[in-house]
C-alpha cells in the first residue's frame, strides 16, 4: 500500500461536508423535474439563462481547458517531463465535462430530448456546434483516460490498440476544444444590443479561448496542490513553476486582448464611469489578470508553493467572475431586471461540484492516476507513462 | 418577400380584439396578460399617450431560426416564423437571443415548450389574413404582402408628416421584419429597441461558424506536422545516443 492510499482512506471533514450537500441536491432534483424551472429557479422570460449556464456550463468547460493544453504539450510538442500531471488533469477535465452535461440536464427544459441535437441539424447555430464538440470531446477525454482503467485491470490488448491511435486522438481533442471553447464566446456574438459594451466584442471567441487556457493552467496548479495535500504529497514545484510562468504569459496576452477589444468597441469611456458594470469589470480584471500576473512576475513568489497556488486561485476565481459577468452582469441592463440565483439553483451547482470532488477522490484512490499510485502495479513497468504514443518506436 | 402585417399605432383604440382573436385562433388559455408570455402571444398596452401592440416581428432573417440547435424554428416561404414544439429541447437560446424579446417559455410546466406568435401560419398558407388582422375594427393591424405594406406605411408617413414619426419600424431593423410598425410617438418611448443593427444578426455568428471546416483541416495538418517533427527529433536523438 502506498502512503497515498492509506492517507486518503479515512472519511474526513470534507467527506461529511460533501455528504451534507447531497441532501439539498436530491431534494431540488425532485422539485426541478416535477414542478418545472419556474418553481425552482429565478429564471424568467426576461432572464432565460442564469447560474446553470453562466457557472456550470461556461466555467465547467472553460476550467477543463488544462487537459487539451497539457496533452498537446506532452504528446504533440513532446515536453515529456510534464507527463506525471497529465492524468490528473485529464481526469479533472473529464469530470468537468461530466459536470457540464449533468448540469445541462437540469437546465434544459426537456433534457430527455438532448439526442435531438444529433438528429435535427442546424449548422447555423453556435449551440449546435457546441453540442457536437462537447459530446465528441467528452468521448476523446474518456479514451484519453481509459489507459488508467486498462492498467488497473491489466488489459494489455486495449492498451496497445489505444496507443496506436493516441496521437490522432490528442489532435482531435485540441481541435474540438479550440472550437467549442471559442464558440462559448460566439454564443454571445448574436446579442450586440443586449450584452453590455464592456463585455460585447467581435473578439469574444478569441477572448473565451485564451482566458480558458489561462484559467485551465491555473486549475492544473490548484488541482495538483489540493490532491497533493489530501494525499500527503509535496507539490511538484519543478513542474508547476513553468506552468505558472506559462499562465502569466497567457493571462497577460488575454489582458492586452481584452483592453484592445474594449478600445475597438469604443467602450473605454464606460470603464471610467463608476457604476455596477464598471465595478464588476474592475473586479474581474484585477482577479483574472492584474493580480495573478503581478504575483507571477516576482521570481520569488513564482518559485514558492504558496505564491503559485495564490496566483492560480486568483486566476480561476477571476475567470469565474468573468464568465458570470458575460452571462449575468452584462445582460442585466438590457433585460431590465437583476438576476440572482435561487438557493435551489445554488444547491444544484454546489452539490454537483461536491459530487465531482468525491468522484475525483475515489478515482485517485482506486485507479493509477498519480505516478506513485501507478508504480504500484508490479507487472506494468511503464505504468505512469502510458499513452506514450510512440514508446514502441523508441527503444528503451 | 411573403406576407406581413402593418400595425399603425395612430389607428389603434386599444380594444384588444386582436389579442382575444389570437387566444381563440391558437387555443391559448385566458386571461390576456399585461405582457406577452408563452400563453399570451400578443398584447396591446397603453404607452406614451398611445397604444402599442406586441407580437413576433417575423424577421426576414430570424435570429431565433439561426440560433436553434435543433431547427425547431423555421421561416416559411409565406413569411411566418413557425415553431415545432416536438423538436424543441428547451435550451432557451431563442429567448436569450431574440432582438425583440419575443419567444417566451412555459416556466410553470414540468414539460415546457416555447410560445410565440406564429402569424397564423396555417391561415396565411391558405391565403387568409391572420386572426388579429381580421378582428381589428379600425384597420390598425393590416394583413398583406410585405412590399405593399411597406409602400403603404411610407405613403401614410408622407401623406401626414405631422401625424407620424418619420420611420417604419421593421423596414430595416435586424435586416428587416415581416411585421412593420408606424407610430405618432418615437419608437423608444413605446419600449421598442431602436439601436438594432441594420444587418441581419445571424451574420454575426455565421462569420465565425462558416470558418469551422477550414479551421479543422488547417489545424489538423499543422498539429500532425508538429507531432511528426517532434517524434522524428526524438527518434534521431535516440539513434545518435545508441551509436
Amino acid at each position: 500500500m502506498s502512503p497515498a492510499r492509506r492517507k486518503g482512506a479515512r472519511p474526513g471533514f470534507w467527506a461529511w461536508i460533501g455528504g451534507l450537500l447531497l441532501v439539498p441536491l436530491i431534494g431540488v432534483t425532485v422539485l426541478r423535474f416535477t414542478r418545472g424551472l419556474g418553481a425552482t429557479t429565478n429564471l424568467s422570460d426576461r432572464f432565460p439563462w442564469g447560474l446553470w449556464i453562466g457557472f456550470d456550463v461556461l466555467c465547467g468547460v472553460g476550467l477543463a481547458a488544462g487537459a487539451f493544453t497539457l496533452t498537446s504539450v506532452v504528446h504533440l510538442f513532446n515536453l515529456r517531463r510534464f507527463e506525471p500531471i497529465v492524468r490528473p488533469t485529464v481526469l479533472t477535465a473529464f469530470l468537468g465535462y461530466g459536470f457540464v452535461i449533468v448540469a445541462l440536464m437540469f437546465d434544459l427544459g426537456q433534457p430527455w430530448r438532448i439526442w435531438h441535437a444529433l438528429v435535427f441539424w442546424n449548422p447555423h447555430s453556435v449551440m449546435f456546434e457546441v453540442a457536437w464538440c462537447v459530446m465528441l470531446y467528452t468521448t476523446v477525454l474518456a479514451l484519453e483516460l481509459s489507459p488508467v482503467v486498462f492498467e488497473r485491470f491489466r488489459l494489455a490488448g486495449p492498451r496497445r490498440a489505444l496507443r496506436a491511435v493516441y496521437t490522432p486522438l490528442v489532435i482531435a481533442g485540441v481541435i474540438l476544444s479550440t472550437l467549442h471553447q471559442s464558440s462559448l464566446g460566439s454564443l454571445y456574438l448574436i446579442v450586440p444590443s443586449k450584452l453590455h459594451p464592456l463585455w460585447y466584442s467581435p473578439l469574444l471567441p478569441f477572448l473565451f479561448y485564451v482566458s480558458a487556457i489561462g484559467a485551465g493552467l491555473g486549475m492544473v496548479i490548484l488541482e495538483s496542490y489540493l490532491s497533493g495535500r489530501s494525499f500527503g504529497r509535496r507539490l511538484e514545484l519543478a513542474l508547476l513553476e513553468p506552468l505558472g510562468r506559462a499562465m502569466a504569459v497567457v493571462l497577460g496576452v488575454y489582458g492586452v486582448l481584452r483592453l484592445l477589444a474594449l478600445r475597438r468597441g469604443g467602450a473605454l469611456p464606460e470603464l471610467l464611469t463608476p457604476g455596477y458594470e464598471s465595478g464588476m469589470f474592475a473586479l474581474e480584471f484585477c482577479l483574472a489578470v492584474l493580480l495573478p500576473v503581478g504575483l507571477l512576475c516576482v521570481p520569488r513568489v513564482r518559485a514558492s508553493e504558496r505564491g503559485l497556488v495564490a496566483a492560480a486561485f486568483l486566476a480561476v476565481l477571476g475567470f469565474v467572475v468573468g464568465r458570470l459577468n458575460v452571462a449575468v452582469t452584462g445582460m442585466e441592463r438590457a433585460a431590465g431586471v437583476r438576476y440572482l440565483p435561487s438557493w435551489m439553483e445554488l444547491a444544484v451547482s454546489v452539490g454537483l461540484v461536491a459530487v465531482g470532488f468525491a468522484v475525483f477522490a475515489l478515482a485517485a484512490r482506486h485507479l493509477p492516476i498519480f505516478p506513485e499510485a501507478a508504480s504500484d502495479e508490479p507487472d506494468e513497468p511503464e505504468a505512469g507513462e502510458t499513452a506514450r504514443a510512440f514508446s514502441e518506436s523508441v527503444p528503451a | 418577400m411573403g406576407a406581413g402585417l402593418l400595425y399603425d399605432a395612430t389607428q389603434c383604440i386599444g380594444c384588444e380584439a386582436c389579442a382575444e382573436a389570437c387566444k381563440q385562433e391558437n387555443a391559448l388559455p385566458q386571461p390576456i396578460e399585461k405582457v406577452t408570455t408563452a400563453y399570451t402571444w400578443t398584447t396591446v398596452t397603453p404607452r406614451a399617450g398611445t397604444y402599442v401592440r406586441s407580437l413576433c416581428m417575423h424577421c426576414l432573417e430570424p435570429t431565433c431560426v439561426s440560433v436553434c440547435p435543433v431547427g425547431a424554428l423555421r421561416k416559411t416561404a409565406e413569411g411566418p416564423v413557425v415553431y415545432d414544439a416536438g423538436k424543441c429541447i428547451g435550451c432557451r437560446y431563442c429567448i436569450m437571443a431574440c432582438p425583440f424579446d419575443v419567444p417566451k417559455y412555459q416556466w410553470d410546466r414540468a414539460v415546457p415548450v416555447v410560445g410565440k406568435c406564429v402569424m397564423c401560419a396555417d391561415k396565411v398558407a391558405k391565403g387568409e389574413p391572420t386572426a388579429c388582422a381580421a378582428a381589428c375594427p379600425t384597420g390598425a393591424t393590416l394583413f398583406g404582402e410585405r412590399d405593399a405594406l411597406l409602400a403603404e406605411a411610407r405613403a401614410r408617413i408622407r401623406g401626414n408628416p405631422g401625424q407620424y414619426v418619420d420611420h417604419v419600424y421593421g423596414a430595416e431593423e435586424a435586416g428587416g421584419t415581416s411585421v412593420l410598425m408606424v407610430s405618432g410617438v418615437p419608437f423608444e418611448e413605446l419600449g421598442l429597441r431602436t439601436s438594432l443593427p441594420r444587418q441581419p444578426l445571424p451574420l454575426l455568428t455565421w462569420q465565425v461558424l462558416s470558418k469551422v471546416p477550414d479551421f479543422v483541416a488547417l489545424a489538423g495538418a499543422f498539429l500532425y506536422g508538429i507531432s511528426w517533427i517532434t517524434r522524428r527529433r526524438d527518434d534521431v536523438a535516440t539513434r545518435e545516443a545508441r551509436r
